[in-house]
């Protein structure tokens, strides 16, 4: 607990800092007093200055609208403090209590004119279900049946009701099963029990849920068991205020409502990089050897076997691994190829820097090999200096707090809301395997002496398709996660990219590049819209993988020969810049177009399609799917 | 702990939950005096009062935590009690 003086000196400092205008900073201290106290108390102070810095520090508008059934507005400033120390400015509109239903029939009614980035639906058992809540005993089995189905169909008309009329994330808590059923221990013997009722409501709910775009089911029966059922409520507040919820376990809700925003916002990290000694295994290879490092499945080397654990599962999510450690190489690849205790595998690991520079440079230098951001970077070391060096110096990389505990160091792991995914496409599964072809490519550049040469030897083998069922979630993927090679930036989701196949004039197409080192999947996406006689662009965006490989002029001969295919005069896009885009910036004026207009976020460029030509390369074959072309 | 620490941390609690100034706080502080402090804040005091002494308010002891003075009672005496 923190001591009163110093909680007093620390809101101080930010204020002197607020007040100086110096934001970066602020917003940085501002999320050290959350690591430090994620409280109530400390939410308020956090939400409050966030606010005061909006203009002056780049924040991300995210809309959330809370349907419920109960008492959610203590849990508003927790979320928003969450969510403010991930760049995420979100704005919370909740519902009049138990109105979730005319809310959702209502296509005019202040939910949808809310237009919500994602809405929550969190409804109880106890409410929904009270029958089967209070007095399950009571019940024949006919009656229990007919109250799962009734539930569960609700459920049904819910869900669809909200996606006829909005186009936002839906996010559906499920229901949680009492601490104590009805009939006692009783209740384990029998199939029909009350567990295994909600249990059924679960199922339906989850399998109503996938069969629609973009709806997601929080697992509340999960939450309210791993943090212990009778310690999650407080029944006092609940009687008095309509709060179930004990002081206790907000937190730990507002944290997984962060799980499913910050994936659908874009906030999440694609790789981890970590440190070795202390953190990968116990003790310091360097000086303890083999054998005295402590890697295992007994205390204490259990620790960091679990920590492992929890890093392949990140690395099956198609989250990358990479090492950071200051070691002598020899020592440190012994211990990783030849312990018996490592659960990861060198082959996990798509960059591995172990040496004595600084390890903001070699945190660099991963990002630039893997074609990343450094915000798409994680941090894990034991080291509170280490961590330091690399929250001064890169701001943008997530660093994590490790307990000093190493027993705790895994959960920190698979609590992190920016690890989580709500979706895996094939392309993820696969990204270490890419990586690890991207360097044989490299290694062939550097063997070649021209780009050309070069060019030629890849054999790339580029496919178009029109937008199908298959591709849907994946082309809002890239839309959503794509900053580098991206013209216009414009994020949609897949319920909008759905709508474009009927939309008139609109076209979404979907480029896959194969080359002799592999499938590297689906890695482009073009949006474009027909309007008398002019085609404009209004997405074309490259995944960071693909780029310098002429791909990007091989895909816009084939939107130039579309759009004139279909009767255009001219072709136009807009080139938007943003702090990342930059690899796209000369990408029209590299191909001919002018520019046409110029405005405050952005220049409109055009090309004539009567005079101009955008050629393939003679060294991309372009494969053109129910389309218009065959070459 | 001592009752000037305690009585600093709950003034710093319903400094930040209130969303003022830790000196604007006064042991007269309440819902007539403070403009921010309106149910939603209080409820939200109430919770950040509990996760920060680890303790848990009746419905009665709810009721009467109507200004700082009455919290600071309490306070003390259910954490005097623990």
């Amino acid at each position: 607990m923190v001591l009163a003086m110093d909680t007093k000196s620390d809101r101080e400092f930010i204020q002197q800092l607020v007040a100086a205008g110096d934001a970066a900073r602020a917003a940085r201290a501002l999320c050290d007093l959350w690591h430090s106290e994620q409280s109530s108390s400390a939410a308020a102070f956090v939400v409050r200055h966030f606010e005061s810095l909006r203009d002056r520090f780049p924040l991300v508008p995210y809309r959330v609208a809370i349907l419920r059934s109960f008492t959610v507005e203590p849990l508003v400033p927790l979320l928003r403090a969450a969510a403010f120390c991930a760049s995420l400015d979100v704005q919370v509109y909740v519902s009049d209590f138990n109105a979730y239903v005319q809310e959702l029939v209502q296509p005019a009614g202040t939910l949808y004119a809310f237009s919500p980035d994602a809405a929550i639906l969190a409804v109880q058992t106890r409410d929904l279900v009270p029958d089967l809540w209070n007095d399950f005993g009571t019940l024949s089995e006919q009656q229990i049946q007919s109250a799962v189905a009734e539930a569960s169909a609700s459920f049904r008309d819910w869900i669809q009701m909200f996606r006829r009329h909005s186009s936002a994330h839906l996010i559906v808590h499920n229901l949680e099963a009492p601490a104590n059923p009805a009939g006692g221990v009783l209740d384990a013997q029998y199939a029909a029990n009350q567990t295994s009722a909600i249990q059924q409501i679960n199922q339906e709910l989850r399998e109503a849920a996938s069969q629609s775009a973009g709806v997601f089911v929080l697992d509340y029966d999960g939450l309210v068991a791993r943090h212990g059922r009778l310690i999650w409520h407080d029944e006092r507040k609940w009687l008095s205020v309509r709060l179930p919820l004990a002081a206790a376990s907000l937190l730990p809700l507002a944290c997984e409502w962060t799980k499913f925003f910050f994936p659908l916002a874009g906030k999440t990290s694609k790789v981890v990089v970590v440190d070795l000694d202390n953190t990968l295994w116990g003790g310091i290879i360097g000086e303890d050897g083999m054998s005295g490092i402590r890697l295992g499945s007994e205390y204490p080397g259990a620790a960091f076997q679990d920590l492992q654990r929890a890093l392949l599962d990140l690395y099956h999510r198609g989250i990358l691994l990479a090492i950071c450690s200051k070691n002598n190489l020899d020592d440190a690849m012994e211990a990783i190829e030849k312990h018996e205790g490592m659960i990861l595998k060198a082959s996990h690991f798509a960059a591995i820097r172990i040496n004595w520079q600084d390890k903001s440079q070699n945190l660099r230098e991963i990002a630039a090999e893997l074609n990343l951001g450094l915000d798409a970077c994680a941090f894990l070391d034991d080291n509170p200096v280490e961590r330091q060096a690399v929250r001064d110096s890169l701001p943008e990389v997530l660093v994590f707090d490790l307990p000093k505990d190493p027993m705790l160091f895994a959960q920190v792991v698979r609590d992190c809301p920016q690890f989580q995914r709500l979706r895996i496409s094939q392309e993820d599964l696969q990204r270490s395997a890419m990586y690890q072809s991207q360097r044989r490519r490299e290694e062939l550049e550097r063997g070649i002496s021209s780009r050309e040469e070069f060019y030629h030897s890849l054999e790339q083998e580029l496919e178009i398709s029109p937008l199908t069922p298959a591709t849907l979630s994946r082309i809002a993927q890239l839309t959503n996660k794509t900053n580098q090679f991206n013209l216009t930036t414009r994020r949609y989701t897949e319920q909008q990219i759905a709508g474009l196949a009927t939309a008139s004039g609109w076209n979404c197409f979907s480029l896959r590049v194969r080359d002799r080192f592999g499938d590297n999947g689906l890695v482009g996406v073009a949006i474009t819209h027909l309007k008398d006689s002019v085609c404009e662009i209004d997405t074309l965006l490259l995944s960071c993988r693909i780029i310098g490989r002429t791909v990007e002029t091989a895909f816009l001969s084939f939107l130039v020969d579309f759009a004139r295919a279909h009767g255009a005069a001219r072709m136009e896009g807009w080139f938007i810049p943003t702090k990342k885009n930059a690899p796209a910036r000369e990408f029209y004026s590299s191909h001919g177009f002018a520019a046409a207009h110029e405005e405050e976020n952005g220049t409109l460029w055009g090309l004539d399609l009567e005079s101009g030509r955008v050629l393939c390369p003679e060294w991309c074959k372009l494969i053109v799917v129910n389309g218009e072309r065959q070459s | 702990m001592t009752t000037r620490l305690l009585n600093e941390r709950i003034f710093a609690v319903v400094a930040d939950v209130m969303e003022v100034p830790a000196a604007k706080v006064t042991p007269v502080s309440s819902p007539e005096t403070m403009e921010t402090w309106d149910s939603v804040h209080h409820l939200n005091l109430v919770l950040a009062l509990e996760q920060e002494f680890n303790l848990q308010f009746e419905p009665e002891e709810i009721d009467q935590l109507k200004d700082v003075q009455h919290i600071l009672r309490i306070i003390a005496t259910k954490s005097g009690a623990n």
